[in-house]
């Protein structure tokens, strides 16, 4: 089995598997232990009876609407990456963003909070309104906005530190003059981390398992207080029984924040969220013949699903292509 | 299943042979390869090995308490090199607190703020990768012309030799801090963006911390290599006879190297003998350095 670095320690409930070593020599899909696919089946159920519920309740309600994009197109080098992407996103939703490879989702999540500045030559067009603030104004801090719209990413990437110093680096970048402890510890109940770690805050982050330390980014991510959390396939590096817990993880979050997910799981995208945006490649739209992103439809998940409008959405997510 | 698996196992299959299906000539050619690289490693042990050897054998009559802690003098048996060690020392001193800011300032710029398409920041990385290469006399002749004389007019004090030679190591300090700093993941300094942090925050609190045991191990062996320079400090005019210890940046210093050269061009025999034992503690520093150097990058070092 793989090496456990002593200071792990296991939850109670559902276990997390040792998913992942540093060399990336893992056995990828190791399957659970019999106990394990139990608890799975038993949390997917239970978990499912409370997204029905939360529809039900979100169908009637007239949600905020957080961002509205308006016509929002990306360029690298000048060089269209992504095209025509009107949508508007929901308060206290989980909206999923989902396509085959190269269809710009990860490009769209990153204009949310201004991530796509950190790249050369990367330019958005079209505007994107942040309660009714356009975020690409000439007055708007990209610091500011990141503050107010976490992220978290593919690959866990906590900080070479101690758990405690990862959750407590946004705050104190921030000038956050509160009781640290308190709100550390406050960050990682609530990304159900705490019972894992409680014992040894001062532990390097590093020695945690895939899995925790997604957690451990997510209640990091928490910790700074946002308004919105872009997750950018936040499971693709972890084993079903990881990708489980942060699925509740989102579930549960959702009351307070809203969420939007990039993911290349169409089950994940039909489990956790409300509305799912499908986007997909068009072939040749320029004169130089470079494929681009096109957002195909936009609705509620369960219409996406069972009900799409557009015939290259039923064809993706029936699994006909990409 | 079963019968699947049976009838899979009557099926003919081709006999497997796992000898080796190369010939002699293959043997010879891996053998004489190997012995080839074994042979390079063996030369450079070797010269090693028989520069110690020599000291050692020819200096250990006055490789002894006395040779630390006395003072250059025109009788081999009395001579020291207390004066020498303690220049050195000193120049060490003005390196690390010259060069080592500097040169991570300057790695910070060219890896997390520079535009690199930019033909100035181009420029900049080509020069660095140059004037790693010039050599070390250029630079005494820099020293020589800006510092020791000319618009500074220091003389030859051992503030403008500590200047020198931190112009001679900025260079490699700079490329071992860029190298450091490049191994830091990019998802180290985007998560910290993503929390709110400024580039600088970012940067100072999470990818130079992560970069410094990289960049102490770069800058030591840069340093170590300084230490033994003769000849920018022999350019420079650093006095040979020096029966005193530096006790301020604009003192008159000796230093271990110009000891050694010193000592090695008298016909006094018994100058050679201290020569040889001045040789070992060099050798002794140096790789004490080192030996600090390699412990660092084994005890910090981070795998992603």
């Amino acid at each position: 089995m793989i090496e456990r670095p002593m200071s792990e320690n296991r939850g109670a409930v559902v276990m997390d598997e040792p998913e992942r070593t540093r060399e990336g020599s893992s056995d990828a899909g190791v399957a659970p232990e019999a106990g394990a696919d139990a608890v799975l089946q038993e949390s997917a159920k239970l978990a499912e009876v409370t997204r029905e519920r939360r529809r039900q309740v979100k169908k009637d309600a007239d949600a905020e609407t957080v961002f509205e994009l308006k016509d929002v197109a990306v360029t690298y080098g000048g060089s269209y990456a992504v095209q025509g992407v009107s949508m508007s996103i929901r308060k206290n939703e989980i909206t999923a963003l989902i396509g085959p490879s190269g269809c710009g989702k990860t490009t769209v999540l990153r204009c949310l909070n201004r991530t796509n500045d950190l790249i050369q030559g990367a330019k958005v067009h079209g505007q994107v309104l942040y309660h009714d603030i356009d975020l690409y104004g000439p007055k708007v801090e990209p610091v500011e906005v990141r503050r107010r719209i976490g992220m978290v990413f593919q690959k866990p990437n906590p900080f070479p530190k101690s758990i405690y110093d990862n959750v407590a680096f946004g705050p104190r970048v921030g000038g956050f003059k509160g009781n640290m402890d308190e709100l550390v510890e406050r960050s990682l109940r609530r990304a159900a981390l705490w019972d894992e770690v409680k014992r040894d805050l001062k532990a390097s982050a590093m020695a945690l398992s895939g899995g925790q330390q997604q957690r451990l980014c997510i209640a990091r991510c928490i910790a700074v207080e946002p308004d919105v959390i872009l997750m950018d396939e936040p499971c693709s590096a972890l084993d079903p029984v990881s990708t489980l817990r942060i699925e509740e993880l989102m579930d549960e979050l959702v009351s307070e924040y809203t969420i939007i997910i990039v993911t290349h799981n169409m089950q994940q995208a039909a489990r956790v969220s409300d509305r799912t945006g499908f986007f997909t490649v068009a072939e040749g739209q320029d004169e130089k013949d470079h494929r681009i992103g096109i957002l195909v439809e936009y609705d509620l998940t369960p219409t996406v699903f069972t009900n799409p409008s557009d015939p290259r959405t039923e064809a993706y997510v029936t699994g006909r292509f990409g | 299943m079963s019968t699947l698996r049976t009838q899979k196992d009557a099926s003919t299959t081709p006999p497997v042979s796992l000898t080796s299906r190369r010939g002699w000539w293959h043997r010879t050619r891996d053998g004489a390869f190997r012995g080839a690289v074994t042979g390079s490693v063996l030369v450079g042990l070797a010269v090693l090995v028989a520069l110690i050897v020599q000291s050692l054998v020819e200096g250990w009559p006055k490789l002894n308490w006395n040779l630390i802690t006395s003072f250059p003098s025109s009788f081999p048996e009395k001579a020291g090199i207390q004066s020498a060690i303690f220049g050195t020392f000193w120049m060490v001193g003005i390196v690390l607190v010259v060069a080592i800011p500097i040169g991570v300032g300057a790695a910070i710029y060219m890896e997390q703020f520079a535009d690199t398409e930019a033909w100035y920041n181009r420029f900049i990385d080509v020069i660095i990768q140059n004037l790693a290469a010039v050599p070390s006399i250029v630079y005494g002749i820099l020293g020589l012309a800006f510092l020791a004389r000319g618009f500074l007019n220091l003389g030859p004090v051992v503030l403008t030799a500590g200047l020198t030679l931190s112009f001679l190591v900025l260079p490699v300090v700079i490329i071992a801090s860029r190298e450091a700093l490049r191994a830091v993941p990019s998802s180290i300094l985007d998560g910290a963006l993503a929390l709110g942090a400024t580039r600088w925050q970012g940067v100072s609190r999470q990818v130079l911390p992560a970069a410094i045991p990289g960049i102490a191990t770069g800058s030591i062996l840069a340093v170590s290599r300084a230490i033994g320079e003769a000849a920018p400090l022999l350019l420079l005019g650093a006095l040979q006879f020096i029966t005193f210890n530096p006790t301020g940046l604009n003192s008159s210093f000796t230093a271990l190297p110009i000891q050694i050269f010193n000592w090695v061009s008298r016909p006094n025999v018994g100058f050679h003998v201290a020569a040889a034992a001045a040789i070992i503690v060099l050798l002794c520093i140096t790789l004490l350095m080192n030996a600090v150097a390699i412990w660092l990058r084994n005890r910090f070092q981070q795998t992603w």
